[in-house]
């Protein structure tokens, strides 16, 4: 099978052929799709935050932010350069290592978990064996982090805030990790390639959300829960904890906070994608129409459109899944502390093993359709 | 020398320094809180050496285990506790320190001669080098590893349906006997108040 367009290769060869060698072209490569990937992370938080604000605006009734650039598209910038500026401060009797290190041990697991996020078949920083397996290992850090910066400020509601995220991060771990092993055990991969390439072939009819109709809703109830967002917000709720472990921070570390959980926000939704909605596969099987219509696969304008349209695609499932979040969390209440581990323990967990099985069971007695 | 083998020479000498530095740190630390976050900071140093050996799954468990589990309920039985005591010398205070020396150094050796007596050296053509380290996991735990892989399975198993029981029992909100009149052996002697057996609740349930 054609690879399609493999970035890495032609660049590495052009600098060999400029007489570099071969080691020397691939350290210069290694930093590029890094970067550019922190980048595009980034980047998209913007679009993010502005989003949050235009439909929260929507959903009450409010203009929204509309100066800053054509329909307020400039906000996000705006703040972003207020957070940098804005003074540091550091409580007086707070710890302030950990008050430091607390931020930062938040932010970096989520941006080290785009290594593992395709969008297209060789549009990835690195296809390793285990694959989805390190996200769910580094989403396991955070809660770390959040207890961290909840000691260290030195303040009850922070306290209490980060000792709320770590539970519900730990209880709503076990049934995503759950919902996942089920995808994975139908593909017979960690590596988030093959998920999607196992769900190529049939455009949408062969998206594993109609094949895990239960594992979807778990994995996005989990999902939802472990980056915090409205329905599960506990541990900054502002009637409760004024803002839970981000009371005392200011400056460029609560900005740090924030864009740790809106580039986790977008993370989920795009592993969501990959998981469920067929990554970079388009609606209808682009390889069979262009057989259909006798274009050959190894066309060079072929791959370049099938490329671009899995970059496309892959951005928007992953932002109509963030728009589904953002209308989630003006329109539902917040569950509470109680409610939200009953949920998670008593419901999330026995039905997320249940699918498992049942998954199993499936495979097992229908290997066409469940991956044999 | 290429890149690969520099970057991870460097590698393996920047992981070594800070699981040592921070193992020390637990240790030495006057602050408990302080050891328990540096604790995370020797099981990530610990999965790193596992990347280094081509150890993919291993190390992702490493962090997720330890480091997100394990850690994590460490960090929260600390920040849960607040008992204030004050420092008392205990009887026979040489006698532990002396066994615990004993015990510490027999672990050390223990773990020497293991170290000098396995043969490390495997070069890179041999079988033991492996490509997908998932497969030849699953393929050991079934094959030659069975038994330790299914009692320890049979354990995890026994230890969550005793949480879930112990849990269950704290749930039960009023029971309909007065406290104090059930008395079993499954009591916790930290809350006196809810004395509610296991068998009368089934019972009433």
């Amino acid at each position: 099978m054609n690879s399609g367009i493999d970035l890495q290769g032609s660049f590495v060869q052009t600098l060999k052929d400029f007489g570099l060698s071969a080691g020397l072209a691939k350290a210069i490569w290694l930093p590029l799709p890094m970067l550019l990937m922190i980048i595009g992370a980034t980047i998209g938080v913007l679009v993010v935050v502005w989003l949050e604000r235009k439909i929260s605006a929507a959903a009450q009734q409010r203009i929204g932010p509309e100066y800053a650039g054509p329909l307020g598209v400039l906000q996000p910038v705006a703040d972003g350069i207020k957070l940098v500026f804005k003074e540091d401060v550091i409580p007086a009797k707070a710890d302030p290592w950990l008050f430091t290190l607390g931020p930062i041990l938040v932010v970096i697991p989520v941006f080290l978990s785009y290594l593992i996020v395709p969008f297209g078949q060789n549009l990835i920083i690195s296809d390793i064996n285990v694959g989805i397996f390190i996200w769910i290992s580094l989403s396991s850090i955070a809660p770390i982090g959040l207890l961290m910066a909840g000691y260290a400020s030195n303040n009850k509601y922070s306290l209490l805030g980060g000792l709320r995220a770590a539970a519900q991060s730990i209880s709503y771990e076990i049934p995503l990790a759950l919902s996942v092993l089920a995808i994975v055990m139908m593909s017979n991969s960690l590596s988030t390639i093959d998920i999607v390439e196992q769900q190529a072939g049939y455009g949408i009819l062969g998206w594993n959300i109609w094949r895990q109709p239960v594992g979807f809703i778990i994995f996005w109830i989990a999902a939802l829960a472990e980056c915090e967002r409205l329905p599960f917000d506990l541990p900054e709720a502002e009637e409760e904890l004024v803002a839970g472990y981000q009371t005392e921070y200011s400056g460029m570390k609560f900005a740090l906070f924030y864009l740790g959980s809106y580039v986790n926000l977008v993370l989920s939704a795009l592993v969501f994608a990959i998981l469920y909605l067929g990554g970079w596969e388009f609606f209808i099987p682009l390889d069979r129409l262009a057989d259909w219509i006798g274009v050959a696969e190894t066309t060079p304008w072929l791959q370049v459109l099938t490329a671009s349209l899995g970059i496309i695609m892959t951005l928007v499932k992953a932002y109509f899944l963030v728009f589904i979040a953002i209308l989630l969390r003006w329109t539902v209440p917040r569950v509470r502390i109680d409610q939200l581990l009953d949920l998670g323990w008593k419901f999330l967990l026995p039905v997320s093993l249940a699918n498992l099985l049942i998954t199993a069971a499936l495979k097992l007695s229908f290997p066409l359709a469940f991956g044999g | 020398m290429n890149l690969a083998e520099g970057v991870q020479i460097v590698s393996f000498g920047i992981l070594g320094v800070m699981m040592i530095v921070t193992a020390l740190g637990v240790v030495l630390l006057p602050k408990i809180v302080h050891s328990a976050f540096l604790l995370a900071g020797v099981f990530i140093s610990i999965s790193g050496l596992y990347i280094l050996l081509n150890a993919d799954f291993v190390a992702a468990a490493q962090i997720l285990v330890y480091v997100g589990a394990v850690n994590v309920l460490i960090l929260f039985a600390i920040m849960l506790v607040n008992k204030q005591e004050d420092y008392s010398e205990l009887p026979g205070r040489r006698l532990r320190q002396v066994s615990t020396a004993v015990v510490c150094f027999g672990l050390f050796a223990l773990l020497g001669t293991m170290v000098l007596a396995t043969p490390w050296s495997l070069n890179t053509t041999s079988p033991a080098v492996i490509d997908n380290t998932i497969v030849a996991l699953g393929e050991h735990f079934f094959s030659d590893y069975l038994l330790p892989f299914e009692l320890a399975s049979v354990l995890l198993l026994m230890a969550m349906v005793g949480s879930i029981i112990l849990a269950r029992r704290d749930l039960i909100p009023e029971s309909s006997s007065t406290p104090g009149t059930v008395t079993t052996k499954l009591t916790l002697p930290e809350r006196p108040r809810e004395l509610a057996s296991l068998s009368g609740d089934s019972d009433r349930q």
